[in-house]
């Protein structure tokens, strides 16, 4: 019980981190809106579920995250610091000329980044890759992919989609952000997404539909395994989850914060 | 691994690049169990069932998801695997370039692409299978090393060579069956050296690929016409040979001739590295330009392209006449 405290209090912790970074990005802004929504889900899994720690990150038994979405990165940094991968001086220098932290991760093994991202529709790819090699070596390591339910318009993920279950790959857990929102608008006037667990679980996966931003439910699915068939989890949740005039409201998938504007969100977080 | 005997050199040849590739691959599978030999629907044409049949844990057949392959090969390469990744150079060069972009130019990763039936090798299936672009593309990515053999047992060599270093790596190969011979005997390769096949003093033709068998011919037809030749084969295209290009600068012509595009191909490359010098001959880039023509054989379309021995030596030989 006191984990599921501890991890709700950091998910709260990491959308502060999200809210003085984005601040402290000055007119670039940040892409808060997305970042907010992975808050509880890249939470679990770095100080709960994943096998991975700043003390084995160059151990081949570590499990691996790819973060698909690429510009959830401002999460994952906010992450990376809470587990201790990576320091205060370097989280904020998010969007710092000659720093490593920018709006999609570089690939760093030294602190758990796996692959460079940034191109939607990659990271399912490489994590089948991974799987396989994983396979092959008889490592037990297992490998959980960020993508979003935007994302999930290209052709490429499907393609990576009908493979993993082709090749029975039950070391991968898909996670699907379904946070219903993309750039422009929301997905579902987009291209629809209407029965998106029937595709998944049409291209061979197991699929659990879940609360993304309810840690109990999350520790559960991420836990989750199917002999020969590869898990997608569908975690519903809100964009910009936390701070009112962000959720749900596009503008707000790239955008800066004024001085009053992260005033007001920190202390909407402090009430919850 | 080979003795590169003469029966060895007429059997890849009559192989081809591409089956000469199934073998080569198979073989190295047998000595180095990192190697997975990758194709996206392609293994019928490339040998690779061998490699399938004997060697099942070290073969992908990706099917037709070219962009997922990429993905995958970059996947087993950031675990330690070296992917050789095959299939038509028309795909691997523009239906996945976002992907090669970022595992090869931006990542790093020790990926062999290999583009087959590059330039207008699949001339019976249109503008469609032509690859007359892959070297501008790939020439253009960070980190890729870029080579292009001129024979099957120059494959051989490639394939030895590239499997020896960490290098993200565009591998394009082409031509038939029944490969015409370029080098009869065993021969010192390295990556990033060109390799002079004949001395002259009037051209210096820098030739790659399918070219530099028929730029040989084309010498022979411009000798008994009183203009001697140099010909090197620039089987690495990035990094290029500098020295060579160098070497090419006390001749009245140079001459640059591929299966690819005149623009940002060899002829690029190598009018890219003379750019900054005052002094220096002129350059006759030779490739194809214009238009796609329709689909048609391949002997048919290099004849429309005007890269046959004879016409490549009759450009030349005017471009000499009229400038030199």
């Amino acid at each position: 019980m006191n984990d599921m405290k501890m991890l709700i209090n950091t998910a709260q912790q990491v959308r502060k981190n999200i809210l003085r970074m984005t601040l402290h990005a000055g007119s670039y802004g940040a892409h808060i809106g997305g970042g907010l929504s992975l808050s509880e889900i890249l939470t679990t899994l770095y100080l709960h579920t994943m096998n991975i720690s700043p003390k084995n990150v160059c151990n081949p038994e570590r499990d691996r995250l790819i973060l698909s979405k690429g510009h959830g990165a401002i999460a994952l940094y906010a992450v990376l610091k809470e587990a201790g991968f990576i320091s205060e001086n370097e989280l904020f220098s998010f969007k710092q000329d000659s720093k490593n932290f920018w709006t999609h991760p570089r690939k760093d093994p030294t602190i758990g980044i796996e692959f460079s991202s940034g191109s939607l529709g990659q990271g399912l790819s490489l994590a089948a890759g991974t799987a396989l090699a994983l396979r092959k070596q008889n490592n037990n390591a297992h490998i959980y992919v960020v993508i979003g339910d935007g994302e999930c318009d290209e052709g490429s993920i499907w393609e990576a989609a009908s493979f993993i279950s082709h090749h029975q790959l039950d070391n991968i857990t898909v996670i699907i952000d379904e946070n219903k929102l993309q750039l422009d608008a929301p997905t579902q006037d987009i291209v629809n997404k209407d029965k998106l667990s029937e595709r998944w679980q049409s291209f061979g996966f197991e699929v659990l539909t879940i609360d993304g931003h309810n840690i109990p439910d999350l520790v559960n699915a991420f836990s989750h395994r199917s002999t020969k068939k590869p898990i997608a989890i569908i975690a519903r949740t809100i964009k910009g989850k936390g701070v009112s005039f962000i959720e749900n409201n596009p503008e707000w998938h790239v955008h800066p914060l004024t001085q009053q504007q992260y005033e007001q969100a920190m202390e909407e977080l402090k009430n919850v | 691994m080979y003795k590169f005997s003469s029966t060895d050199i007429r059997t890849w040849a009559l192989l081809g690049q591409r089956g000469t590739l199934g073998k080569v691959l198979y073989d190295m599978i047998g000595e180095r169990k990192n190697i997975i030999a990758m194709t996206a629907d392609q293994g019928a044409l490339i040998g690779f069932h061998r490699i399938q049949n004997q060697y099942p844990d070290n073969f992908i057949n990706m099917g037709i998801s070219e962009q997922n392959a990429i993905g995958v090969a970059a996947g087993l390469s950031n675990e330690g695997y070296i992917p050789f990744l095959a299939f038509q150079a028309a795909f691997t060069s523009l239906r996945c370039a976002d992907q090669t972009h970022v595992a090869m130019a931006y990542m790093g990763l020790n990926i062999k692409l290999i583009g087959i039936f590059s330039g207008l090798t699949q001339g019976d299936c249109g503008p469609t299978h032509y690859a007359l672009h892959d070297i501008a593309l790939y020439r253009s990515f960070p980190k890729v090393t870029v080579l292009s053999p001129s024979d099957a047992t120059q494959m051989v060599k490639v394939l030895q060579a590239t499997s020896e270093v960490f290098s993200p790596t565009y591998i394009r190969i082409g031509g038939p069956n029944n490969l015409p011979i370029v080098y009869k005997e065993d021969f010192d390769f390295q990556i990033g050296k060109a390799i002079t096949l004949r001395e002259g003093k009037d051209v210096a033709i820098i030739a790659t690929g399918s070219m530099v068998y028929n730029s040989l011919k084309a010498a022979e037809i411009l000798s008994s016409k009183g203009i001697s030749s140099t010909i090197m084969d620039m089987h690495t295209i990035k990094p290029l040979d500098k020295q060579a290009v160098k070497e090419s600068l006390s001749h009245k012509l140079i001459v640059t001739v591929e299966e690819h595009s005149i623009y940002g191909g060899l002829g690029g490359a190598v009018a890219e590295n003379l750019s900054l010098l005052k002094k220096r001959p002129p350059h006759l880039i030779i490739g194809t330009q214009g238009e796609y023509p329709h689909a048609a054989s391949y002997s048919y379309l290099l004849e429309q392209a005007g890269l046959t021995p004879e016409k490549i030596a009759l450009k030349i030989e005017n471009t000499y006449k009229e400038i030199c």
